[in-house]
């Protein structure tokens, strides 16, 4: 046990000396790189704007209220497109999903030298690149509107449903497969009967999961024209319309706040 | 007559695997309205077909894009855009771990009183419930354009996230190790460092470096708004159709986050 010597009586420390200079050493470096940081932000702003902010808060808090219930009306449509982007990427996301999570998975990857390399790169692309960033790419490539919205929303959440099915399929019981494979089951047979019923709780909790997920990620997608609810906020936004911000937002954490309690209805119900 | 009853039989006896959802009624039920659902759903999906068709070019021309990715007509801006996007990464996250340490104990049951407990609640309620663009928006609105508003976001963002984890975490500490800490009589300070710290240490330490892989991901996206980094830069890329540059920078985002998943993991497994 460390310990020091005070007057000739043994302390008690919780680390040797060495280890202690070790992580002070760490937090000089880190509180550095911190203010190294910190300097650069500094620097890029400009100040001015930041001591006005509070008035600016308040003048904007104040132009919100009271939000203007009407414009409620044109949400409906906006608000429909927003649920169909989520639910439709869903479903293209797991035609592409679940191919690649068997790929990717240890035990069922035909060759892992080969073929499970380009499946985890497939997996880490697509979680790398947030769904606004595939949005803004789709609208600039099909142009604007619902379709590529649902197109960002399936490319983004292929890499989070592959992930985590692929760790589902990893974690089966090798016994089952074992029994199949025993009764002279072609590969295709031991794959039905052998591992898809041992995941099929685990993929459908991920689905609805990575619903909710979308219903999230899809209110925003208008903001870069790939239909949605969020299209309306931006309008909004550029007219300065703050009465009705104030309703797209209560609508959007509504939505939000619906969605998580059905996927977590739904889970519950699962398991 | 013989040969017709064997066969039902023999269809009667053959096994099939067990339905998902054991109710007939419901299974139906629940087929049936996904299907009406995804009819109406493709029904209203308006698709305008001559603009893909228009637009298959610029897909094509944005695939080979990364197997020639141009990294250096543009190479200034991607440079200034990378560094402002990792600047904002560390900043922000260490204010939001700064932050939600407090917030975190504070939302722990087991050691902070009920109007704490519901105060703490509350901060992380509203910072999940908003995404992160959303804030954006309202900061650069406030705070103008520039990498603060972005950093004041992700830290947000963060408060949200690390808080949440740690207060469960903290709920599902081993109390023997606390108590026999409070025991000896040690004060407050002495029992959170001795009691709390050392237990939720290591999962913490996991959780920040998830969080500055995050941040850093997320800090691609406040850019679209003006919050600064690199997201600034992918956005003009596109508005140009300059291809090439936009599949460098993305290529690049992908790279940084994969070292950055390789990295920690290792600090996690040494950690932990």
């Amino acid at each position: 046990m460390p310990s020091t010597e005070v007057a000739g009586i043994k302390v008690w420390q919780r680390r040797t000396a060495g280890r202690q200079y070790a992580i002070w050493f760490g937090w000089l470096v880190g509180t550095a790189l911190f203010l190294y940081c910190w300097k650069f932000v500094s620097d890029a702003t400009t100040w001015f704007f930041v001591w006005d902010a509070p008035r600016i808060a308040g003048d904007i808090g104040g132009r919100m209220v009271p939000p203007r219930w009407a414009y409620m009306e044109k949400l409906w449509i906006p608000l429909w497109d927003t649920l169909n982007i989520a639910t439709l990427g869903t479903a293209l996301a797991i035609f592409m999903a679940v191919p690649v999570a068997f790929l990717a998975a240890r035990n069922t990857t035909p060759s892992a030298t080969l073929i499970r390399p380009i499946a985890l790169l497939i997996i880490v692309s697509s979680r790398s690149i947030n769904s606004l960033i595939w949005a803004l790419l789709l609208v600039s490539i099909i142009g604007p509107g619902v379709l590529a919205g649902t197109i960002a929303i399936g490319l983004r959440s292929i890499g989070f449903m592959a992930k985590l099915l692929y760790e589902a399929i990893e974690e089966i019981d090798a016994k089952q497969v074992e029994a199949i494979s025993a009764t002279g089951a072609s590969r295709w047979q031991v794959m039905a009967y052998g591992i898809v019923p041992q995941i099929m709780p685990a993929f459908a909790g991920i689905t609805v999961f990575r619903w909710d997920i979308n219903i999230r990620e899809s209110t925003v997608l208008g903001l870069v024209g790939a239909g949605g609810i969020g299209l309306q906020l931006q309008a909004s936004l550029n007219v300065l319309a703050w009465p009705q911000v104030t309703v797209i937002l209560i609508v959007i954490l509504a939505t939000v706040v619906f969605s998580e309690w059905v996927s977590a209805k739904v889970r519950h119900a699962i398991i | 007559m013989s040969d017709a009853s064997l066969n039902i039989r023999d269809l009667a006896r053959r096994w099939r695997p067990p339905p998902l959802i054991a109710s007939p009624r419901l299974r139906w039920a629940l087929g049936l309205g996904a299907a009406l659902y995804f009819a109406a759903a493709i029904g209203t999906l308006e698709v305008n077909w001559l603009r893909i068709y228009e637009g298959l070019d610029r897909g094509w021309a944005f695939v080979i894009a990364f197997t020639e990715p141009d990294f250096v007509s543009r190479w200034t801006d991607i440079r200034e855009g990378l560094i402002e996007s990792l600047v904002m990464t560390v900043t922000s996250t260490v204010i939001g771990i700064v932050i939600s340490v407090p917030i975190g104990l504070g939302a722990a049951r087991n050691i902070a009183p009920l109007p704490v407990y519901l105060l703490c609640r509350g901060i992380i309620a509203v910072s999940r419930s908003l995404q992160e663009i959303i804030i954006a928006i309202f900061f650069v609105a406030i705070f103008g354009f520039g990498p603060l508003a972005g950093v004041l976001t992700l830290s947000f963002a963060t408060i949200g996230f690390l808080s949440k984890l740690l207060a469960e975490d903290i709920e599902d500490i081993d109390k023997g190790q606390a108590e026999a800490v409070r025991a000896t009589g040690a004060r407050w300070l002495q029992f959170m460092n001795y009691g709390i710290q050392p237990q939720v240490m290591p999962r913490l330490i996991g959780l920040s470096l998830y969080r500055l892989d995050i941040n850093f991901r997320e800090s691609a996206v406040v850019g679209l708004v003006g919050a600064g980094g690199i997201g600034a830069t992918l956005n003009t890329a596109f508005d140009r159709y300059e291809f090439d540059t936009a599949a460098a920078i993305i290529i690049t985002i992908i790279g940084i986050v994969m070292i950055a998943e390789y990295a920690s993991g290792l600090i996690r497994a040494r950690v932990q």
